[in-house]
């Protein structure tokens, strides 16, 4: 049944919430609160950003009324999965003083199974890149691989590309090719709402198979292929990704640089929203007794002077040396690392940045002049 | 020699059972595993001291003695002025081994240089100790050690002992010292160029500050060797010590993961970037 | 390049030497402005050209993670920037800033040390100089390194 592709009316989107909530998934969804649409439990339709969509761009992110009753006529905001599969904040384990001794009790990884819906294809191919990161190395981190077996995601094709996105430059969307358990495509024409739905995993099958569907119609599939072919046209932003690698990394002494640290306020926004930003810091605490510690997992940011800290100071000392820092290893250092960029070109960054610095264009600025090669250290003979 | 994929995130539990006191500010301190333990020369272990926090530090035991791990530990902040101040019978939580090694197999057959700067002696001991005892496998083994000060001097014993043998050449050589001094006083990279070794058939372990490694480096590269004969011990702060929290990136490499021991021109762009 | 000649010969470090040397070294220079902050070069660079302080400061420093950039002597006018041009491997072993506006003159360390080859005399001239500037510097250096201000113990 993998690929078939069904039509459902909306209701039959409350009926696969309803299923995933009988069979003990807490549902997640896109929802609107303090004028942004994030991602939390939902339970119903209306719940839902129905009729919304969003303005966005550098620096700049508002809700506007659309005047349809679409369910998924806006793009990605604030959130992203990341926040549900790898936590902002969590605790690996505890441990009792036993007189001069100890003992460490590890903590269980969280058991309630997540269900996602309304995942974009941005989205999809970022939780693909943390998979990289969390399960694809010597160590695994054993919490995100029980999070991720068992989640399960239904993806919706966007229908209009965000201010901000450039998911055609990263081919990351905006059609969603895999990763998927289903995936809905909406369909609004003269007021009528339909949405064709496609199976993309066997747990998906079992699913849908708990309800009546009909096949969608030729008509019907060659209409969901219009949305996504036409929200790739509506793209606002490109990164030209060839070579760009090398480029960065030949090229830590680009005035650009210099240029960008004068608006960068290191804030680190950037790297909260990025669906793919995964680095954290551990803390170890003790009650004031000294009679229990633990150790917990929070995200940290590499644009902190805290992050490169090493006994006396900051490796990363100036704003500049952070900016760089983030930029390079996302779209640079990130290839040599887990084998694809980090960057999957939702936009979020800019979107979010305070300043709006964009790093399509700081891309493009680099691009238009790189300098000249500093040394050739290996070829010093 | 390396930890289980999927536990490495607990600290065992491990009793202290011997201190030295090198000088005011360093200890080396030796802790009994549950059961052998196996490394290799070059990894680090993360140490954690019950709710303060843990750090990495260098193994600097001798991988042929598993019953024991050691570490010698200079304290410079909260976590590692406690392990310096360890006593026996303190119960240490540790996790580890983890980390890239240095090339002691790959290097048999060759001529083998070690220049140790400080406390970079202390990531070294494992690698002389795995040396001298594979000795006939290697052709001439150097050492060349640079300290602060003849009080500063790690391992004076253990150094006078290598000295007493026959097949390895050992020098010390200190910052300042006074009329009680009878060695050399000086900077390490300047006893490269009088050294005798051959260039093309010598392997170099280098491990100290940065400074000094960089211009150790440049001294060896004049003798003639080829960046891809020179291994360096790099540090940068660690967490997780697995490659998952992004903390110890140094470029594209993760020190605690691709590292610490790093052959030099993988990471010779790197040397000559500010702030990376 | 007549002006340029005089400008050469009039600095400290050619102090004394006879004018027939004037040109030929005035024939590899040129004369060079800094702002403060610019690097005149970098650790491991290059040595590429002879520098002569005419007017302001430069710090010579070494860089090393986590900390600032560790000054490891200032020049003034009238001094040299160090003599790793003249001999293999031709490579800077520190950074040169400068710490406000600077003048000095640039020679070429190619066309220097050619010329120097093919005139011994020249060579020599230039040889006692550095000489002594290098030994002045050793010595201020070890000076340095006895860390004579630390506090005396009882």
């Amino acid at each position: 049944m993998l690929g078939v592709k069904l039509a459902i009316e909306p209701d039959g989107v409350q009926r696969i919430i309803d299923a995933l909530t009988r069979q003990g998934y807490r549902v997640i969804g896109p929802t609107v609160r303090d004028g942004a649409i994030v991602y939390d439990s939902i339970a119903r339709l209306d719940e839902l950003p129905v009729g919304w969509t969003d303005q966005q761009d550098g620096g700049r992110y508002r809700l506007e009324q659309r005047g349809d009753g679409a369910l998924f006529g806006y793009a990605v905001g604030p959130h992203s999965w990341k926040r549900f599969l790898h936590p902002p904040i969590q605790r690996l384990w505890q441990a009792r003083r036993e007189g001069d001794e100890f003992t460490v009790v590890e903590d269980e990884a969280a058991a309630e199974p997540l269900a996602f819906i309304g995942v974009r294809a941005c989205e999809l191919r970022a939780i693909a890149i943390q998979d990289r990161v969390f399960l694809g190395g010597q160590y695994l981190d054993t919490p995100y691989k029980v999070r991720r077996e068992h989640a399960f995601i239904v993806a919706v094709n966007c229908g209009q590309a965000g201010g901000t996105c450039f998911c055609v430059s990263m081919d990351a969307g905006p059609k969603v090719e895999t990763g998927f358990d289903l995936a809905l495509t909406e369909l609004v024409e003269n007021g009528h709402q339909l949405f064709v739905l496609e199976v993309g995993s066997a747990a998906g099958a079992d699913l849908v198979s708990e309800f009546s569907t009909r096949p969608a119609t030729e008509a019907e599939i060659a209409a969901a292929e219009q949305v996504t072919a036409r929200t790739s046209g509506q793209m606002r932003r490109s990164l030209d990704t060839s070579g760009l690698k090398e480029l960065l990394q030949a090229n830590p002494n680009h005035p650009r640089w210099d240029e960008v640290a004068e608006r960068c306020l290191t804030c680190g926004n950037c790297t909260n929203v990025c669906p793919t930003c995964f680095c954290t810091s551990i803390e170890d605490t003790t009650d004031l007794a000294g009679a229990t510690a633990e150790r917990v997992r929070r995200w940290d940011s590499c644009f902190t002077l805290d992050f490169s800290y090493i006994h006396g100071g900051s490796v990363r000392n100036s704003p500049r040396s952070r900016y760089r820092q983030w930029m390079t290893h996302k779209l640079a250092h990130w290839i040599d690392q887990f084998g694809s960029s980090g960057c999957v070109g939702c936009g979020r960054c800019i979107t979010w940045c305070p300043v709006g610095i964009d790093i399509t264009q700081e891309a493009a600025a680099i691009r238009a002049a790189p300098q000249p090669p500093e040394r050739d250290v290996n070829g010093r003979s | 020699m390396t930890t289980a994929p999927e536990s490495w995130a607990v600290p065992q539990p491990l009793r202290v059972t011997r201190v030295r006191r090198e000088s005011s500010d360093i200890a080396t301190f030796y802790l009994t595993p549950a059961s052998p333990f196996a490394f290799a020369a070059g990894q680090f272990n993360m140490l954690y001291v019950f709710g303060r926090g843990e750090v990495a530090i260098s193994i600097s035991g001798d991988p042929g003695e598993e019953d024991r791990i050691v570490h010698t530990v200079r304290a410079v902040g909260a976590v590692s002025g406690a392990l310096a101040q360890l006593r026996r019978s303190a119960v240490v939580g540790m996790r580890g081994p983890f980390g890239s090694s240095w090339p002691l197999a790959q290097a048999e057959g060759s001529d083998i240089v070690i220049v140790a700067g400080g406390l970079g002696l202390a990531p070294l001991r494992p690698a002389i100790y795995r040396v001298l005892a594979h000795r006939q496998h290697y052709g001439r083994v150097a050492l060349l050690y640079g300290a602060r000060g003849p009080a500063d001097i790690l391992y004076q014993r253990e150094l006078e002992t290598w000295r007493r043998r026959l097949d390895v050449e050992i020098e010390v050589i200190v910052d300042h010292a006074g009329a009680d001094w009878h060695g050399n006083v000086g900077v390490v990279p300047a006893l490269i160029p009088r050294m005798s070794f051959d260039p093309q058939h010598t392997v170099a372990l280098v491990c100290g500050p940065e400074i000094m490694m960089r211009f150790t480096v440049a001294a060896l590269r004049d003798r003639g060797l080829a960046a891809e004969q020179i291994y360096l011990s790099m540090e940068r702060d660690m967490k997780c010590a697995v490659g998952l929290c992004g903390r110890c990136q140094f470029g594209p490499a993760f020190v605690c993961r691709d590292g610490p021991v790093f052959r030099y021109d993988r990471i010779a762009p790197m040397f000559g970037i500010r702030e990376i | 390049m007549e002006g340029l000649e005089r400008i050469v010969l009039e600095h400290p470090f050619f102090a004394g030497l006879g004018p027939e040397f004037g040109a030929a070294i005035s024939g590899c220079a040129r004369n060079l402005r800094f702002a403060a902050g610019e690097y005149l070069f970098r650790e491991d660079e290059p040595a590429n050209e002879f520098y002569l302080i005419r007017h302001g400061t430069v710090a010579l420093e070494l860089h090393a993670p986590a900390q600032p950039a560790i000054v490891i002597t200032t020049l003034r006018e009238g001094d040299i920037l160090d003599a790793a041009w003249l001999v293999p491997p031709y490579r800077w072993a520190f950074d040169a800033r400068a710490t406000g506006l600077v003048r000095a003159l640039g020679v070429n360390a190619r066309c220097l040390r050619d010329k120097c080859e093919a005139d011994h005399d020249l060579g020599y001239e230039l040889m006692k100089r550095f000489v002594s500037a290098m030994g002045e510097r050793l010595h201020a250096t070890r000076l340095q390194v006895l860390d004579v201000y630390r506090p005396q113990r009882a």
